[in-house]
């Protein structure tokens, strides 16, 4: 077990980086993430393993591609603006079936928009924002500290499915400070070349090629089923959620990332005027924890949805639902980030005088 | 406990450093903290603040909508922060840059004039630690001690040299606010 | 027979399978050339090649090495990725006029300006063929393709783009030069540009770029004779062959 350190939370995604054992990092500067690739430059060094500016965020993701093809534990980062222009390589990488893992810290969109924190990237994020049917795993931590813990997790769920794992974060835990403790550092050396990939075909029997073509339909069918039945067995086996209070919760918040944390602080003011709500919040927002909020529908009276956009997650929570229960909603956007006491009023809007 | 503080001023005034420090000293006190920066595209001049949490449990939100007390260090910061601090919190001011009074009168408000006091410590670079000196002694969310300790670890290279000054600079403003509480 | 000596033969990674060019492409020969030099210099088997998305999209099964298909202009990219974090391996890259010199040109640029230490064989045979013939920005003025059906003109599209004689202006490529498949005597000259490329990477001297001028008898709409009479009389005058950039220790 490691000491607590006060690290910026761009800062510490590089750290806990480094520690899972990321070998490279391919980024370009984009507020507010930069912290990530400075850290990086300095400590890449450091530790003899690679660090490079890329000339765009075309040229990252595909830098990013290259290494992953050849089995080597890599890792990006940037903001909403970068993430759209990776959007080509998310797809390749998706059919070319390697391992990285990339963090967003989303900013306010769309276009240029600003550099304050939001979550208008959900969809982008979750339904795949390039071209074709893919998914990557996509985990929304919380807090530092998890953010700190899901990143080595992040790289063995990319490994252990050949997947991209993205990190969304926001604005406001790129930018804000926390104690964090890096439980485990991976040992590099014990690093081997996985079988599956390129570095020349040396002693190999057969050569490898990493493609994300066939340009026979029944063969590019094949290549999409092999992917579906992935996602399946991912959506089985790998939905990470949290239940905040739910045992005895009336009202159900759904939120993720910053929104979740603040909603914990709305439920602590609610439940101190006798308002029994609890919070369902999905870790891994794909795969989505469908089940955990069907599970809860006869137990509570309604959902209450709140986001850093114009209601994104909410549409899986009522996907979730099936009109079993009402879902109500409260978002911000353009990088607005609403106080715990104001998600409180909005959410008392739709209790119908009940706790009044 | 749980202390929460909005820090506001010009940037380069050393908000942001102050915020830092109180996180820093609060984890050395095995407390929970957390310290959210506001952020802009500018890199000096602009406004800048930050929210600072110390807790004896969890923090959730890191966002002090309603802060205990609020340091400010011009008179926009003020305009923005007075409505939002709790009532009977504090409010200490940067006397120097502040031409007004503050309008409510629930809250515990300290002016001090930092410029003229920097200026008896030997340096206008310290201004930030007066005001830090006297909110930590009036609200307590951590120790002195641990204050100048979390210095050590926060002033580092070329920064370090400015430690003994700061330490001055917290202890003149300490003793500001002792003055201050033993008026009321 | 056992006096008799081999003097011609198909070079080991070249696939025993039909390839997917046109009759008359050029592209064979340039596959050919990398597969000799791949033999010759006993690098096959540490070799890792970059296709591109263009006619040599499949370039893969073509020559058997250790491969990599990038999105269309992304290969010197995917090939630094590979290179940064495999130095052992030796990288290539395979990309045409389009792939290279329009949508890929800034990850080109940036490969050479950073001497990347990868190698690139570029393709130019003035179109998009796999698309169907389109104006690249190779393509010179006054050539009819279905994008510019009544010849290219600069006032609309602007002038050719000479890739290896911007990379030589800058400082981070080794080695840069363009030869010609159009005859014998140019091929093997292209064939010592190309060595030369792949021991400059051999010797980590850094970014190497061969231009290789091509035909497309398909979508210029000749025979694959008059194609390589056209390379002579038309495409050479604007892109001469000639080594451009030479830093000390490129052999």
């Amino acid at each position: 077990m490691g000491e607590k350190i006060l690290m910026k939370g761009a800062e510490a995604i590089a750290e806990a980086a480094i520690k899972a054992g990321a070998m490279a990092f391919f980024g370009y500067p984009i507020t507010p993430q930069n912290e990530t690739p400075e850290y990086f430059s300095r400590r890449m060094p450091e530790v003899g393993r690679i660090f490079l500016q890329a000339e765009s965020e075309v040229a990252a993701i595909n830098m990013i591609y290259g290494a992953a093809c050849t089995g080597t534990r890599v890792f990006a980062s940037s903001s909403s603006p970068g993430i759209s222009l990776m959007q080509e390589g998310f797809s390749y990488i998706a059919n070319s079936n390697v391992p990285c893992v990339v963090a967003n810290v989303m900013r306010g969109g769309p276009g240029l928009g600003d550099i304050a924190p939001a979550q208008g990237d959900y969809f982008q994020a979750t339904k795949g924002g390039g071209h074709g049917d893919y998914h990557t795993i996509v985990i929304a931590p919380h807090t530092l500290q998890e953010e700190v813990d899901l990143v080595l997790k992040a790289f063995d769920l990319a490994e252990k499915y050949r997947i991209m794992v993205v990190l969304i974060v926001d604005g406001l835990l790129g930018q804000m400070m926390e104690p964090v403790e890096f439980k485990e550092t991976v040992d590099v050396t014990k690093f081997k070349v996985p079988e599956w990939a390129t570095v020349g075909q040396g002693d190999r029997e057969d050569r490898i090629i990493i493609t994300s073509l066939d340009l026979a339909p029944e063969g590019l069918e094949k290549m999409n089923l092999h992917l579906q039945e992935k996602y399946r067995k991912i959506e089985e086996q790998e939905v990470m959620v949290e239940e905040y209070r739910m045992d005895d919760a009336e009202y159900a918040i759904t939120a993720f990332g910053t929104m979740a944390r603040i909603s914990k602080t709305t439920i602590e003011l609610a439940r101190s005027e006798g308002i029994k709500v609890g919070l369902i919040r999905p870790i891994t927002v794909w795969p989505f924890p469908s089940k955990t909020i069907e599970n809860r529908a006869n137990q509570v009276k309604f959902f209450f949805d709140t986001e850093l956009n114009a209601g994104q997650m909410i549409e899986d929570v009522k996907l979730a639902l099936n009109g079993a229960r009402p879902v109500y909603f409260y978002g911000k956007m353009g990088g607005i980030v609403p106080s715990a006491e104001e998600v409180l009023e909005e959410f008392k809007k739709h209790l119908g005088g009940q706790h009044e | 406990m749980r202390k929460g503080v909005v820090i506001a001023g010009f940037g380069g005034q050393g908000v942001m450093l102050v915020g830092e420090l109180l996180a820093e000293a609060g984890m050395e006190e095995n407390k929970y903290v957390t310290f959210l920066p506001s952020y802009g595209p500018e890199q000096r001049g602009g406004t800048a603040n930050c929210h600072v949490v110390i807790s004896d449990t969890t923090i959730a939100s890191p966002i002090v909508s309603k802060p205990d007390a609020i340091i400010v260090f011009n008179l926009p910061s003020l305009d923005k922060f007075e409505p939002t601090v709790k009532e009977n919190g504090v409010i200490i001011i940067n006397k120097s840059l502040v031409p007004r009074e503050v309008r409510r009168n629930d809250v515990r408000v300290l002016q001090i004039d930092v410029q003229s006091v920097a200026e008896e410590i030997g340096s206008p670079k310290v201004m930030n630690m007066i005001l830090l000196g006297a909110y930590t002694e009036i609200e307590k969310p951590v120790s002195l001690t641990t204050l100048k300790k979390a210095m050590s670890v926060i002033l580092t290279g070329r920064k370090a040299s400015l430690i003994e000054l700061n330490e001055k600079a917290l202890d003149r403003g300490a003793e500001i606010a002792k003055e201050f509480m033993g008026v009321i | 027979m056992s006096n008799m000596k081999t003097i011609y033969k198909v070079p080991s990674p070249i696939a025993k399978r039909d390839t997917s060019y046109c009759p008359g492409c050029t592209h064979g020969v340039a596959h050919r050339l990398i597969a000799e030099l791949l033999e010759e210099m006993d690098l096959t088997k540490k070799t890792v090649i970059v296709w591109p998305v263009g006619c040599a999209v499949l370039g893969y099964y073509f020559i058997e090495t250790d491969a990599l298909e990038a999105a269309h202009g992304r290969a010197c990219a995917m090939a630094t990725g590979v290179k940064r974090v495999h130095p052992e391996t030796f990288v290539l890259t395979y990309q045409g006029d389009g792939d290279i010199a329009s949508i890929g040109i800034a990850e080109t640029i940036h490969a050479a300006a950073r001497g990347e230490n990868i190698t690139t064989v570029f393709i130019n045979n003035g179109n998009y063929g796999m698309t169907g013939g389109q104006m690249a920005p190779t393509t010179l003025i006054g050539q009819v393709t279905t994008t510019s059906p009544y010849g290219r003109k600069p006032e609309m599209n602007g002038f050719p783009i000479h890739l290896p004689e911007m990379l030589a202006t800058m400082d981070g490529p080794a080695y840069i030069a363009r030869g010609a498949l159009d005859n014998t005597q140019h091929i093997l000259q292209a064939k010592k540009f190309l060595k030369k490329a792949f021991n400059t990477q051999l010797k980590g001297l850094g970014y190497a770029l061969v231009e290789l001028v091509s035909n497309c008898p398909t979508n210029w709409k000749m025979t694959p004779v008059e194609s390589l009479e056209r390379i002579r009389k038309e495409v050479l005058p604007v892109f001469p062959i000639g080594e451009f950039r030479v830093v000390k220790g490129v052999e």
